[in-house]
């Protein structure tokens, strides 16, 4: 986007204060490493102002100040704590450097609309920093996980070896144990085969029960639609020890079907949901134009609903699959030891035994699962495409 | 259609697993490396010997819900359950286990002495068979104690000698009993002083000393993991965890055995099986808890077998090949000062001190 906005330098009396703010957060970080806070926040803010001064005030070439800037801090970082520290300074280094100049030339208005306020500014920008801080509130835990299934120790723990990024505090050796290892085997086994066919069987009936639940002429939908979402809202737990007791008696308990349906149970509220959701934006027409063209109802369905609503089918169907991959509260009821999943293997490996194989095994899956729904997203995309539509 | 086909061989599968499911048992433990180790000594020529499949869940933690429920349902789907004594004591007086004759249904020891004379004093209930001694002991970071590595249970409240983060266990058990101790009272005294208000009291009162210094653990992996994050200067935890730690982890911790607390786990039997299955669990009863499958286990975890007459048997550890009578929290050397877990005192008072610690902790 080109500039819409004339730009022009700040007084020293702006970009300093803010600068050292800054360098005052970025001091609490690398000061409650070293043990002090407070002395940390001091001398960040004390340090940033200072360069930011020294920088933007000694001459006018912003290009070897920023490269000297990045020098000094990743010195100063290889000093402090090794090559971990190398990396750290670099990133400090690049920040202070950009973040300086941006402030000084005032280029952080150059991409917003002339009109704006000097507090509408600061929204702005604060506003993203509050979207930014929530996506790694969120997704800091994930990361967390992944170095650590590297780990070379049996432990969940950042060794020091690890710090230093230390080859030797690194091992693939979780991974090995994963797949060599009898129990994880068997239970990625019964993963593998509950998971897609509770799938399989929520995406069936969820569909049908969504196509007869849209049609008006059905008596008490609604009343039929509260029950079938029912496993949804009851808590987990309660239906879990109400499908022991129930699958105990019919003799379902401990047995592989008796999971499959479980987790079918499960499942099928949510295909219900995401297709009556896409029903809404079917037009019934052209189920009496098939039929007018003398397609029977099962042809019409395959043939004309069926690729209408199949975005709908195939989240709705992750959905399910996800819920039966990742459930453990349920399988630890109606389950026996022979259809251990993994999810039940990692509840008891984290209570019994702090295990960073469970690391490993996060690891994979958070993998699996992207590459999943990035498949997933592509392939609707593209049948979109073919079909003339634009992805939403 | 492909799906059609997984689903029905899936289909045929589940029922083909039904079908040789009268060939399988059900053997419920704790999982890690407490299941490996019965996997070796005991599953593995078991099934060599008899052709039955065993299957191991690791449920011996919610065992006792879990039995109850199993009962209600009218469905007992477990064979032989590992639990620890005081569960073991629940469970026969409400009935849910069976009661085990040692003399006729447990193998004598090699030397012609009864199974009752063997196990002793350990065979608590009557429904409980005996397999293993273990103890809740301490361990310290063997670089964080300077040049006096503690050698005292006392040690653990003596803040000034020792500072830092100790971990305890989320209950009074063990607690208050080594509070007392390090606060004077003889350890033969400790159960009558624990029986007054006033006592318990003492001892809260003297956990109350180092309780900003205390990180509470109720996993039995919870010490290991601080203490090799440094978290922690000393903990207590299982004694055969500590052993995997400074053993196979090389961890730089040592061990303070000083005033150990002994309890027992082992066996019992549901109530409510079929026939059939009652008398292969019995079986295996028999097989897995005679003098030489006791002292195999301990070369696998370092925790003491239940009978006398297997203790000269004890060898070397499997992998390892180091001598494990060392290891035994029943070894003399360590076990001078042990006590063993008061069972009568802790039924009667687990429910009111319990309530008690925990409104303290919330102080």
């Amino acid at each position: 986007m080109a500039a819409l906005t004339p730009i022009s330098r700040k007084p020293v009396s702006f970009y300093v204060p803010v600068v050292a703010a800054a360098g005052g957060i970025a001091g609490l970080f690398v000061g409650t490493a070293q043990g002090s806070g407070l002395l940390g926040i001091v001398i960040g803010a004390a340090l940033l102002a200072v360069l930011a001064f020294a920088m933007t005030q000694m001459t006018d070439n912003e290009k070897p100040m920023r490269w000297g800037l990045m020098a000094l801090f990743v010195l100063a970082g290889g000093l402090l704590a090794g090559p971990g520290g190398l990396i750290l300074g670099l990133g400090f280094g690049w920040f202070f450097g950009w973040f300086t100049y941006w402030l000084y030339e005032g280029r952080y208005r150059a991409k917003l609309v002339p009109y704006l306020t000097p507090m509408q500014v600061l929204w702005h920008y604060t506003f993203r920093i509050i979207c930014g801080a929530i996506l790694v509130f969120l997704i800091t835990p994930i990361l967390v996980v992944m170095p650590l299934s590297f780990n070379a120790q049996d432990f969940f723990t950042f060794t020091p070896e690890m710090l230093r990024f230390d080859p030797a505090g690194y091992s693939l050796k979780h991974y090995r144990d994963f797949f060599t290892n009898d129990d994880w085997q068997q239970a990625l086994r019964n993963s593998v085969m509950i998971a897609p066919v509770a799938t399989l069987l929520s995406v069936s009936f969820g569909t049908l029960a969504a196509i007869g639940l849209s049609a008006e002429h059905v008596p008490f939908r609604r009343a039929i639609m509260a029950v079938l979402i029912s496993p949804m809202i009851v808590p987990l737990i309660i239906s879990a020890a109400g499908m022991y007791f129930f699958y105990s008696r019919i003799g379902l308990q401990g047995t592989y079907f008796g999971v499959v349906l479980a987790h079918a149970a499960l499942g099928i509220p949510f295909v219900i949901i995401t297709v009556t959701a896409t029903l809404v934006g079917f037009d019934r027409s052209l189920t009496r134009a098939s039929a007018n063209m003398g397609a029977d109802p099962v042809t019409t369905f395959f043939k004309v609903q069926m690729p209408l609503i199949l975005p709908g089918v195939i989240s709705g169907g992750l959905f399910a699959f996800i819920t039966s991959f990742d459930e453990v509260v349920v399988v630890l009821f109606v389950g026996s030891a022979g259809q251990k999943t993994l999810p039940w293997q990692m509840f008891t490996g984290l209570r019994e035994q702090i295990s960073p194989t469970i690391l490993a095994v996060a690891t994979i899956l958070v993998v699996i699962s992207i590459g999943l729904l990035t498949t997933v997203e592509l392939l609707r995309r593209r049948s979109e495409r073919l079909r003339g539509m634009s992805p939403s | 259609m492909k799906l059609t086909k997984i689903f029905l061989a899936s289909t045929a599968l589940a029922f083909a697993a039904g079908a040789v499911a009268a060939e399988d048992m059900t053997i419920v433990s704790w999982g890690g490396a407490y299941s490996k180790s019965q996997l070796k000594a005991y599953h593995e020529p078991y099934m060599e010997k008899t052709g039955v499949n065993i299957i191991n869940d690791e449920s011996s933690a919610e065992a006792v819900a879990k039995l109850r429920a199993m009962n209600e349902a009218g469905n007992v789907t477990w064979d032989v359950v590992d639990v620890v004594a005081a569960d073991a004591m629940r469970l026969c007086d409400e009935g849910l286990a069976l009661e085990i004759d040692p003399d006729t249904q447990l193998a004598p020891a090699p030397d012609g002495t009864s199974a009752k004379d063997d196990f002793g004093d350990l065979l608590v209930s009557d429904c409980f068979i005996p397999q293993i001694v273990y103890s809740t002991t301490f361990g310290y970071r063997t670089d964080l104690v300077g040049d006096t590595p503690p050698d005292n249970i006392c040690d653990v409240f003596d803040l000034e000698k020792y500072p830092g983060k100790r971990s305890l266990e989320k209950r009074p058990v063990n607690n208050v009993e080594w509070a007392l101790i390090c606060d004077g009272v003889p350890a033969d005294e400790v159960y009558d002083v624990l029986e007054t208000e006033e006592g318990q009291d003492r001892a809260l009162a003297k956990l109350d000393t180092i309780k900003d210094s205390v990180i509470w653990w109720s996993a039995g992996a919870d010490t290991p993991q601080l203490l090799a994050d440094g978290e922690v200067v000393m903990g207590s935890t299982y004694n055969g965890r500590l052993f995997s730690l400074i053993v196979e982890q090389k961890q730089p911790v040592a061990m303070l055995w000083d005033y150990q607390v002994f309890d027992l786990d082992g066996w019992i039997i549901p109530a409510g099986l079929s026939e059939e299955r009652q008398k292969r669990a019995l079986d295996y009863i028999y097989f897995a808890t005679d003098t030489q499958r006791l002292a195999d286990q301990a070369k696998y975890i370092s925790y003491g077998p239940a009978r006398k007459s297997s203790a000269p048997l004890v060898g070397k550890h499997a992998d390892l090949g180091i001598d494990m009578a060392p290891h035994m929290p029943t070894d003399p050397a360590n076990s001078k000062t042990a006590v063993l877990y008061n069972f009568e005192f802790w039924a009667d008072y687990r429910d009111d001190l319990d309530a008690k610690f925990q409104a303290w902790l919330a102080k």
